[in-house]
């Protein structure tokens, strides 16, 4: 579903990103853990171009979306995105945040936008909030309800940028248990996060990243039980 | 013939120059509103000969004097063929310098929203113009409430620039009041106050406006 060749980030003269190999499947969840400063957020970002690539390839269902004549804007619709910072729309209640990109993007008629978001909005069980403004939400349902506004264009792959490291700690459950629900239904996901319990059971594969490389991957059960490399060793054995 | 009377007996007069101070100073805010978005989107485009002439356009208006201004279009620009009434004149005047300090406002209003913002909405599939309409704009413009409302108000006293090129404003107006009657003080205490209760209901509209929006979003 995405392959990613050789892929590439400078800032300047910082190396981020020194060469990423990945291919990524359908209904994959990838969990991407690590270091902080190890280049997992921006090989996140550069998925769907939030950053651009100074090197190396990505191709998102057979189309190689980092070639220059590609417009990115019809990749991102097929390609939700969750932030760290929730990054809700202020100005807009509960139900225009879901249901801004659908009807203005993709043109849906917004009787049929609105049917998606109350769908969506019994499924991370804040049907209730539907007409309240991000402002008076805790953190943890502006994160339920950022999911929901990715989920409503509807998209094939889903990517969460550390979704639970801005919540207090009695938030981070019920955010975890929506995306829990979702890697169930099949999506593919990619997911940057510091939450190890969470990685190891609903990961198919962790990518364990460091110095701007994927220096180990596997299964759950590998990395976490029997990593092979000395950095993930360390990693594991700090946060653990 | 003491204030009052004066203001009875010579209402039409003020009254005429009220609607036109009225006149410009809305031509002058609406026009330059729009011309101060474009100008600060120009502000901060891609390319650097776009950056460079709105820059020059702000940095110009912003340092000349604005008498200086209406004299140019009104008395300089017809040496080129391009001549105006007084009222367009002074429209073209008020509109290109509010432009000026309106961008300033804004472009700060637009730096101000959070990068964040963006970057959802363009996760989203939204595309640049989308994503500042939509979200970036509405956004900007809340935050800069205040001090747009300070620009329209100096936009209402500044317009009296006009009476020097014969447009028959308020202070026009006065002026002609005093060559009739010889009184020098009263019409100019009238319309002072016409000014200020202006200036005073706009502020206070606009502060109703702003603790309206307040209470949509709290942050």
């Amino acid at each position: 579903m995405i392959a990613i060749n050789g892929l590439q980030k400078h800032f300047g003269k910082l190396e981020i990103l020194k060469g990423i190999d990945l291919e990524i499947k359908q209904g994959e969840v990838v969990v991407v853990i690590g270091p902080s400063g190890s280049g997992k957020s921006t090989f996140l970002r550069c998925l769907n171009l939030l950053e651009v690539p100074t090197g190396g390839s990505i191709t998102f269902e057979g189309q190689s979306i980092t070639d220059k004549k590609h417009d990115i804007n019809v990749t991102r619709e097929k390609m939700g995105m969750v932030f760290q910072q929730f990054n809700l729309f202020p100005h807009k209640s509960v139900l225009e945040n879901i249901m801004l990109a659908p009807v203005k993007v993709k043109k849906v008629a917004s009787a049929e936008a609105e049917r998606i978001a109350m769908d969506l909005l019994r499924t991370v069980g804040l049907e209730d909030k539907r007409d309240a403004y991000p402002a008076q939400l805790s953190g943890g349902q502006k994160q339920r309800i950022a999911i929901a506004r990715a989920l409503a264009m509807q998209p094939h792959v889903m990517l969460f940028d550390e979704p639970t490291s801005a919540l207090d700690p009695e938030m981070v459950g019920e955010v975890l248990e929506v995306m829990k629900k979702l890697a169930e239904q099949g999506m593919t996901m990619v997911i940057v996060t510091h939450e190890m319990g969470f990685a190891r059971e609903v990961g198919d594969r962790i990518l364990f990243m460091d110095g701007g490389y994927i220096i180990e991957q596997g299964t759950p059960a590998e990395v976490f039980g029997h990593p092979r490399h000395a950095r993930t060793k360390d990693f594991l054995s700090k946060v653990l | 013939m003491n204030f009052f009377d004066l203001a009875y007996e010579y209402r039409s007069f003020f009254f005429s120059g009220l609607r036109y101070t009225l006149l410009l100073a809305v031509l002058g805010v609406c026009f330059g509103f729009v011309l101060g978005i474009i100008v600060s989107l120009l502000r901060m485009s891609k390319w650097r000969v776009l950056r460079f002439i709105a820059s020059a356009w702000v940095e110009f208006l912003r340092g000349t004097p604005m008498l200086v201004q209406l004299f140019l279009i009104h008395y300089g620009l017809p040496e080129f063929g391009l001549e105006f009434s007084p009222i367009q004149s002074g429209a073209i005047t008020l509109t290109i310098n509010s432009s000026a300090y309106l961008a300033e406002i804004f472009r700060a209003g637009i730096q101000g929203v959070d990068r964040g913002q963006v970057e959802a909405a363009r996760s989203l599939g939204m595309r640049q113009g989308m994503t500042m309409r939509y979200i970036v704009l509405p956004q900007a413009l809340k935050n800069v409430l205040p001090a747009i409302g300070n620009e329209f108000i100096t936009i209402i006293k500044e317009s009296s620039i006009v009476s020097m090129i014969g447009v028959a404003d308020l202070l026009f107006q006065a002026r002609t009041i005093t060559t009739i009657t010889y009184e020098g003080l009263s019409p100019l205490v009238v319309i002072a106050v016409m000014y200020f209760v202006l200036t005073f209901t706009l502020s206070k509209l606009l502060g109703m406006v702003e603790r309206r929006l307040n209470t949509d979003d709290r942050h």
